[in-house]
């Protein structure tokens, strides 16, 4: 049970980047990504300066670069996208080893080949140094709405119960003989989906009679505040400040 | 479809996110409405839900499988504010948790996939359900309809804001083809799925279905030996006051922005051709499209006739459309709602 409330992502340690405070993480995560995004595309050392700075953040979280590039295969729905804009893009067109491809498809692949690694990286490296519930009481700090917190920490919390949930109904759907081959078996998957649906709702009602009576009355008690000091939001500021100097460079150079 | 970093650009993103950030709000406060105290929970076990079942595979045929995307199945079981809120809030985490989607396209993603999605699908749904009979069978194909109509709405969704802010040069007609065509296929499989659970909730549990809130029988006392009505808890009955208030004030919301929209943005869009008519004459298409029956209308081709300025005559006709769209549309549901009362009443009279 002690495993169950940490997520697959978070990689248990010890570094100064583990050590940060949440609110100071997302904000620099956040930070890097909008600067990384406004960056022009054709100063492609840029993009390489920024790859630098986020190994540096890796390697000081200890985060092994074998796990981050098997997090990174999540975009390659993105690459098979980015490899087409080349031919069907509009423009003058160039020819390479004899296919006629658009220079602004070329530019544009790599615009979102670049920038999307980037960013899937930068928020890889959150996920795997920050827990779960610190994540939640960061985006309280940045002020997102209280309700929205508690929502999204309610699907978190009871998002492993309702998966479980299912994977018990494949179970006895399979203990029954039943495998779904094709749109013929979709009305018995549709049912499954629909008793999932009532059970979560029942869930979600005995869950609020429990925490009624508990003495809930619209928020949540926080017991734990997450407080940042000046040092430990400038340690985390380095990197979208860094990325900033490394941006305003590509676009006076 | 989450959209990654660096596929639209940085301003486009920020418009998108500050649209995103509204519509949460609006549904922050409508959700309070829906749930009251008992939203937290709720919207978040419902958002488990929807994260649980877009993992639940549907196989098509030889191998390839699709899954449900679950904004029209959100908008028709729980509302469409409880909706848009858990859509989203599966959204957000899977950009922060699982890099699914990036964070700065985060705007986009809960532009096109939780707001056009939920929101399309329960205007049709809504409206199916006041037109068509009473009854399950409706609902379903109802929720059919709505679902289909869901998913090409938010790829047209997404086409308008690649076409605003993409950062790469594609023609917007290609990128509109390729969407909507693939996601007119997509959205069959989730009308599909869509029906088929609501179908399943509603056989068990239609009470938990908000979308058949309307068609809820009221519940009936035999007091000695006739039938009356039950008196209705409070609840109940300061609600629809409440939703009467606001949704005049909403229908008048609704009328001035696409007043001003069609009277007033118009007038500085209307220079241009559209995407689609650009695309048409780039390719020489449009030289074979006849002219349509009716071209010399007063209004064709969004212009009226005898007004010189180009801006001025487009802005104008758009008014013009609004206007008379919102006559007709009101004159349907009036009468539609009519005949309902109507209806109603004379079934009370003739039951007592």
């Amino acid at each position: 049970m002690g495993a169950g409330h940490a997520h697959r992502l978070y990689r248990h340690g010890h570094s100064p980047v583990h050590g940060l405070p949440p609110h100071t993480k997302l904000a620099a995560a956040f930070g890097f990504v909008v600067v990384v995004v406004s960056t022009p595309r054709e100063a492609m050392w840029a993009f390489g300066l920024y790859a630098v700075l986020l190994a540096a953040v890796a390697h000081r979280a200890r985060v092994p670069a074998g796990f981050l590039l098997k997090r990174l295969l999540i975009e390659v729905p993105f690459v098979a996208f980015a490899v087409l804009m080349p031919f069907v893009a509009e423009g003058e067109r160039v020819d390479v080893l004899g296919l006629s491809l658009s220079v602004n498809g070329l530019w544009g692949a790599w615009n979102v080949l670049a920038k999307g690694t980037l960013g899937v990286a930068a928020s890889v490296l959150l996920a795997s140094t920050t827990e779960l519930r610190e994540l939640l009481l960061g985006l309280q700090r940045l002020r997102l709405p209280p309700l929205l917190v508690q929502i999204a920490s309610f699907m978190i919390r009871y998002g492993d119960v309702i998966t479980d949930e299912m994977r018990r109904m494949r179970v006895a759907r399979e203990s029954r003989g039943f495998e779904a081959r094709g749109v013929r078996h979709w009305g018995v998957l549709a049912k499954s989906a629909g008793a999932l649906f009532i059970r979560s709702y029942e869930r979600g009602e005995r869950v609020h009679l429990a925490m009624i009576s508990r003495g809930y009355a619209g928020s949540m008690p926080v017991i734990d505040e997450a407080t940042a000091t000046r040092a430990q939001w400038s340690y985390a500021l380095t990197l979208p400040f860094a990325a900033l100097v490394v941006c305003m460079l590509g676009w006076t150079l | 479809m989450h959209v990654p970093d660096g596929f639209i650009n940085a301003p486009t993103s920020a418009v998108t996110g500050v649209v995103a950030a509204g519509a949460i709000a609006v549904s922050l406060r409508g959700a309070r409405r829906e749930l009251d105290d008992r939203t937290a929970p709720l919207a978040g076990l419902v958002a488990a839900f929807i994260f649980a079942v877009q993992m639940l595979n549907f196989p098509v045929a030889a191998g390839t499988s699709g899954h449900l995307l679950g904004g029209a199945l959100a908008a028709i079981l729980v509302g469409p504010f409880t909706g848009i809120l858990c859509v989203s809030v599966v959204l957000l985490m899977q950009g922060i948790l699982f890099a699914d989607g990036g964070l700065t396209a985060l705007g986009v993603n809960i532009t096109d996939m939780a707001i056009v999605t939920t929101v399309v699908s329960y205007a049709v749904f809504r409206g199916l359900v006041k037109v068509l009979p009473r009854g399950r069978r409706s609902l379903t194909a109802a929720s059919f309809v709505a679902a289909l109509l869901s998913v090409p709405a938010a790829a047209v969704a997404f086409t308008l804001v690649y076409w605003i802010g993409g950062t790469t040069d594609v023609a917007i007609g290609k990128v509109a083809g390729a969407m909507i065509g693939v996601h007119v296929l997509i959205g069959v499989g989730e009308a599909a799925i869509t029906a088929l659970t609501v179908g399943a909730v509603v056989a068990v549990r239609p009470d938990l279905v908000h979308g058949a809130r309307d068609l809820r029988q009221r519940l009936r006392l035999r007091v000695n030996g006739e039938l009356v009505d039950a008196p209705a808890d409070d609840g109940t009955r300061t609600a629809p006051v409440a939703a009467r208030a606001s949704r005049r004030t909403l229908w008048v919301t609704g009328l001035v922005t696409s007043l001003v929209l069609a009277g007033f943005v118009s007038f500085y869009a209307s220079a241009n051709p559209d995407g689609l008519e650009k695309v048409a004459a780039d390719h020489g298409i449009d030289k074979r499209t006849e002219k349509h029956a009716s071209s010399d209308s007063p209004l064709a081709d969004y212009g009226v006739k005898d007004v010189a300025d180009a801006r001025l005559s487009g802005g104008l006709a758009g008014v013009i459309g609004v206007g008379t769209t919102v006559v007709a549309g009101s004159a349907v549901f009036w009468a539609v709602r009519r005949r309902r009362t109507g209806d109603v009443a004379a079934a009370s009279t003739s039951g007592v």
